[in-house]
């Protein structure tokens, strides 16, 4: 596991905001030069720290007004195949997240639809009609908050 | 208003925003001088949000996720408000969201280990007012985490 320092920390929470800026803009905000910022991002990148980048896209803006999180059973634990479950499930283009987890649920979806009637209809259509689906829990997103978790 | 064009931008923009601009202006079928004009007409009017970087919490040593999802004493006219405010503090929250639903609000958790989510399981989180109830799912694999809209 990687060690952080101060600055380090200050790093990730600046591009976790904006990772379009340049190593030499980042570097000028945090009072480090150009080459130490790079090498700096170089060590988070390579030890896995940095995943890539990511663009937000305002979904409400595009079309897309509901959110769902969907929590799924499986039916008749033993028989359902998980590896085509979770190809078919990942294959929606509307889910855009899939979890395996241990709890009321199996799996943990994130649903996005243009409207609550075109979200029954990729819930009828789509999610119910997967192999091995039982029960489904939804729950529409009203606000959501992202925060910077501990990098402070 | 966004046309068809604008569409296949943000298809291959969303796909690979790491890609060269001239790579993904060709996929969509645009110049370049088109695929920089209307990113940055879309950036301008809001549609196009910020590029983040992607953190991974496995290799910062955070070993445990878990989505806490609590339903609220409702008879508290500030049952929202309060909870979400007590909870917003607690560094280890990543996310919160708010729903119309059996749940009121789900928090994305991380934790060390089972001993640190244990910690604050009981100090952090039991603590936040007006909790009517608590369950918890533990994050065992991520199948799919693209976030993508599909457009």
């Amino acid at each position: 596991m990687i060690e952080l320092d101060d600055i380090d920390r200050q790093i990730l929470r600046s591009l976790a905001r904006d990772a379009s800026q340049s190593a030499g803009a980042l570097g000028r905000t945090l009072g480090l030069s150009q080459p130490a910022t790079w090498r700096r991002i170089k060590r988070l990148t390579e030890a896995g720290v940095l995943r890539g980048r990511r663009v937000r896209l305002d979904a409400a803006r595009l079309g897309f007004g509901v959110t769902v999180f969907l929590g799924i059973k499986l039916a008749r634990k033993g028989h359902v195949n998980l590896e085509d479950f979770e190809r078919a499930v990942s294959a929606i283009p509307e889910v855009q997240t899939v979890e395996h987890v241990l709890g009321v649920y199996d799996y943990r979806l994130r649903v996005v639809a243009r409207d609550l009637s075109d979200f029954e209809r990729v819930l009828r259509r789509r999610i119910m009609a997967l192999p091995g689906a039982g029960e489904v829990d939804a729950n529409v997103v009203l606000s959501e908050e992202r925060r910077l978790g501990p990098l402070g | 208003m966004l046309d068809d064009t604008d569409r296949r931008i943000l298809r291959q923009y969303q796909a690979e925003p790491d890609a060269p601009a001239a790579d993904l202006a060709a996929r969509a079928g645009v110049t370049s001088a088109t695929w920089a004009r209307r990113l940055d007409r879309m950036r301008r009017d809001g549609v196009v949000g910020p590029l983040e970087a992607v953190i991974d919490w496995r290799a910062l040593g955070y070993e445990v996720m878990v989505s806490m999802r609590v339903t609220l004493d409702k008879t508290q006219p500030r049952a929202f408000e309060d909870f979400l405010d007590a909870a917003r503090p607690i560094p280890e929250v990543l996310e919160l969201q708010t729903f119309a639903g059996r749940v009121d609000v789900r928090i994305l958790l991380i934790a060390r280990d089972m001993g640190h989510y244990l910690s604050l399981y009981r100090e952090r989180i039991l603590t936040l007012p007006h909790i009517a109830d608590i369950d918890t799912l533990l994050h065992i694999a991520q199948v799919k985490n693209e976030e993508r809209l599909p457009l």
